[in-house]
């Protein structure tokens, strides 16, 4: 049996930091939002001529007046994908496509355009926040129905750690929040929960059990009763990641990558944090057997 | 939960072939008619143009106000009640009357049966709103009256935008309303929407009217532009003939000039009146004004009265196409703008499809080896059942013609990886429960029993997040939310039916068998 509950108060410090390290950066830094939440357009482009270098095509659209121009490779040399801000311009397509015309000669294919105007993005970013708020609510809800208040205390607490510290690692990486990211956070909300829910369940069930263990220890006991099926679990919905972000394409990068931690942290916080909330508030037998009473 | 009768046995085989037979209808062609159903490839894999158009009510709403300012003065002239000061501000029309006549112009327009302001019993409420206020009234559109006006207005503007697109003659296009002011407008396989994107920029208001030389006009003047920018001319506000009177329009080549011209035909209305101006106008400028810009503007030589005639602009043809297009199709009620633009190749569709299939294919056999290396035989049950997870998974897909996005792949994917976990949950706490119980079957059936409402806790979470997403997401996402959805209910399908089955199969042969997992 691994003593898990020797490193419980470490792992409390070292999440609390994180946590707290992560709103530092979520507040000063920031998040990099994606033209669906701050509006603007996006183009992504695949030149025939490889001497086409995102340097020359900066400067060329850089003569355009198209406010902050970035330019970047898109997986390959030869695919491209520039963003700008919002051009009041309703031919700003057109016109970049004409330009590039006369500096580099008809080498271009348009992949793909994207244009979101400033009242859609404001939109969409409102409701990626009402999605999440109310997947939170709603899980809280389910496990309150499920469980003790001590337990959906611990439920929730390891749920906001997840996404609190994915959008920081998001942040400190500077990695593009987009909508896709939105679903990864939600998926992230209920992986979290079901690793949690899993160990909860047999914590409870080990509670009823044995009057005479402490929670410090029937938690440790717990975790490693439902340790294999937490590892195998995480390592085949990585492994099914791991190809995602590997194979899937440019377009789903960020958001396996999101979903990568988001596993790595819902498995770490189901045992350090959610277990660690029901020893700190002394759950004993007592605190299932008076609801079963109830009920 | 170990016993399984036969018939539902059989129940379960038939389950499974009908959502295969389905599935593989994606891949191969059925001769018989029954299943030829497919999943939709999502914009962003067959490539094509996602456009939100929102309509922009404020220059109908003007308008309508300024019909009404008509409207109310003579209507309380007939009932001699004199309007006076009369003023359209801020999208409100203020007036003043003599203090004698305020209760009865209150009580026309609070009068639920008033003609003119129509009052919905649905909602309580009437189209207008008056307000008393500072002696003067002020007239708007109370909320419902906005609401009816923008419900019409987008009925118009879908019918319109309908036509344009049909017109031009694009696969399948999908017009839909969205909230009350925005249309959505998604054309597969379309890769360079430019061409439609001006075309429905275009409001397509179309009128004829006098130029005016001197400022004395009873319907007063405004100074409008020409087309190319060069020139301005004083037009008249009076409107001879606008694009409702228009039959036909189509592009022509004019043989004397060698130019490219629009001929139009009139309806009966419209020939009468152009007969009549070009009799009484001969001499003068006609203008063809087209969303505020002057086309051009010919002296007239003749009456004419056959009801048709030519606009020429120097137009190119594809300009003359165009503008016969949307002539032909109809005004706009209101301008719209595209909000919302996103635009696949279908090279990329193809790249992104590739992309998927191959990381769908190689998540698949990690798993797969990982979970054999892991439980032997039961490892292969586990991926016997994976493999109908998927079938059952595209086949519901297929059944419901359901479209499927990248985000949509991956949802797909990670499915894979987590519908695992359910045989994990109940294999694990097999393995825990034949440490005490020596008898394989009841250890079997009380690892099926006691992992139930940890599987079950787990899936709903998931579904949870994967509905929220459903309602809340656009597109893609939603893509994503629906295989994750119903990727939990094939998962508890084959776990439940197909992997026990299996499962209790093989230990009814070979339960003497000692450590089977």
């Amino acid at each position: 049996m691994i003593g898990f509950n020797k490193y419980y108060n470490k792992f409390n410090i070292l999440s609390i930091s994180l946590v707290v390290i992560s709103l530092f950066l979520l507040l000063f830094k920031g998040l990099n939002f994606g033209i669906d939440f701050k509006g603007g357009s996006l183009i992504e482009l695949r030149s025939s001529d490889s001497k086409i270098n995102v340097s020359s095509l900066r400067d060329t659209l850089n003569q355009l007046d198209l406010g902050d121009v970035s330019v970047k490779n898109f997986g390959n040399e030869t695919d491209f994908l520039i963003k700008f801000e919002k051009n009041d311009n309703k031919d700003v397509i057109e016109i970049i496509k004409s330009s590039l015309d006369k500096s580099f000669g008809n080498n271009f294919s348009f992949r793909r355009v994207e244009n979101v105007g400033p009242k859609v993005s404001s939109e969409l970013l409102k409701s990626g926040i009402i999605a999440i708020t109310v997947a939170l609510f709603l899980m809280l809800v389910y496990i309150w129905i499920r469980f003790e208040w001590q337990f959906s205390l611990g439920a929730i607490l390891a749920l906001f750690h997840d996404v609190i510290v994915t959008l920081g690692l998001f942040s400190l990486l500077g990695l593009e929040i987009n909508l896709s990211i939105i679903a990864a956070v939600l998926t992230i909300v209920g992986y979290s929960m079901n690793d949690t829910v899993v160990i909860f369940d047999r914590v409870r069930e080990n509670l009823k059990k044995f009057s005479d263990i402490k929670i410090y220890d029937l938690t440790n006991i717990s975790i490693n009763e439902t340790l294999s099926r937490t590892l195998i679990t995480s390592v085949t919905t990585l492994l099914a990641l791991l190809s995602i972000f590997f194979f899937g394409g440019e377009v789903l990068k960020g958001f396996s990558l999101a979903m990568i931690f988001g596993v790595i942290f819902g498995t770490y916080s189901s045992i350090y944090i959610a277990n660690t909330v029901l020893v700190r508030l002394r759950v004993s037998q007592k605190t299932v057997l008076r609801d079963d009473d109830k009920s | 939960m170990l016993y399984f009768s036969k018939l539902r046995i059989i129940f379960i085989f038939l389950i499974s072939i009908f959502f295969i037979l389905f599935a593989s209808s994606n891949f191969f062609k059925f001769s018989n008619g029954l299943i030829n159903k497919k999943i939709n490839l999502g914009l962003d894999l067959q490539g094509g143009s996602y456009l939100l158009l929102e309509i922009d009510n404020n220059p109908l709403i003007e308008q309508k106000l300024q019909n009404l300012t008509i409207t109310i003065r003579n209507y309380f002239k007939d009932k001699g009640i004199r309007i006076k000061n009369v003023k359209l501000l801020d999208q409100k029309i203020s007036f003043s009357v003599e203090d004698q006549f305020k209760q009865a112009v209150l009580d026309v327009f609070e009068d639920e049966e008033s003609d003119l302001n129509p009052y919905y019993p649905r909602f309580k409420s009437h189209q207008l709103n008056i307000i008393e206020e500072n002696e003067l009234f002020n007239v708007n559109y109370s909320k419902q009256g906005l609401i009816e006006l923008k419900t019409s207005s987008q009925d118009q503007a879908l019918e319109i935008v309908r036509r344009r697109i049909d017109e031009i003659g694009t696969n399948e296009p999908n017009i839909l309303k969205r909230s009350n002011d925005r249309i959505l407008v998604e054309l597969p396989g379309l890769d360079d929407p430019m061409r439609i994107k001006s075309l429905l920029g275009k409001t397509a208001n179309l009128t004829f009217r006098f130029v005016s030389n001197n400022n004395e006009d009873s319907f007063g003047v405004e100074k409008l532009q020409y087309e190319d920018g060069s020139e301005e001319a004083i037009v008249s506000k009076r409107i001879i003939l606008s694009g409702d009177n228009l039959l036909d329009a189509q592009p022509r080549m004019n043989n004397e000039t060698n130019e490219t011209v629009v001929t139009f035909t009139l309806d009966r209305i419209g020939a009468k009146r152009f007969g009549r101006a070009t009799s009484t106008g001969i001499g003068k400028q006609l203008a063809i004004v087209l969303d505020g810009n002057i086309i051009s503007a010919p002296v007239i030589r003749d009456t004419i009265a056959s009801g048709s005639g030519q606009i020429s602009g120097g137009f190119t043809f594809q300009s003359a196409t165009d503008l016969a297009l949307l002539l032909r199709s109809g005004a706009l009620p209101a301008p719209l703008n595209i909000i919302e633009e996103r635009t696949v190749g279908p090279d990329l569709g193809q790249d992104s499809i590739r992309a998927g299939m191959i990381a769908l294919f190689i998540g698949f056999i990690l798993v797969v080896l990982f979970i054999f290396i892991k439980y032997r035989i039961f490892g292969l049950i586990t991926n016997l059942a994976l493999i109908l997870n998927l079938c059952l998974l595209i086949g519901v897909l297929t059944i419901f013609e359901a479209t499927l996005t990248l985000p949509g792949i991956a949802g797909i994917i990670l499915t894979v990886g987590m519908a695992v976990d359910a045989n994990v949950l109940i294999f694990e706490r097999i393995k825990e429960e034949s440490r005490n119980e020596k008898n394989t079957l009841i250890a079997f059936d009380s690892g099926y029993s006691k992992s139930k409402t940890a599987i079950l806790d787990a899936n709903i979470t998931t579904l949870i997040a994967a509905i929220i997403l459903f309602f809340m997401g656009s597109g893609p996402i939603k893509g994503f939310s629906l295989t994750l959805g119903i990727g939990i209910f094939t998962t508890l399908f084959s776990v439940y039916f197909i992997a026990r089955l299996l499962t209790v199969l093989y230990i009814s042969k070979n339960k003497e068998k000692e450590g089977l997992i």
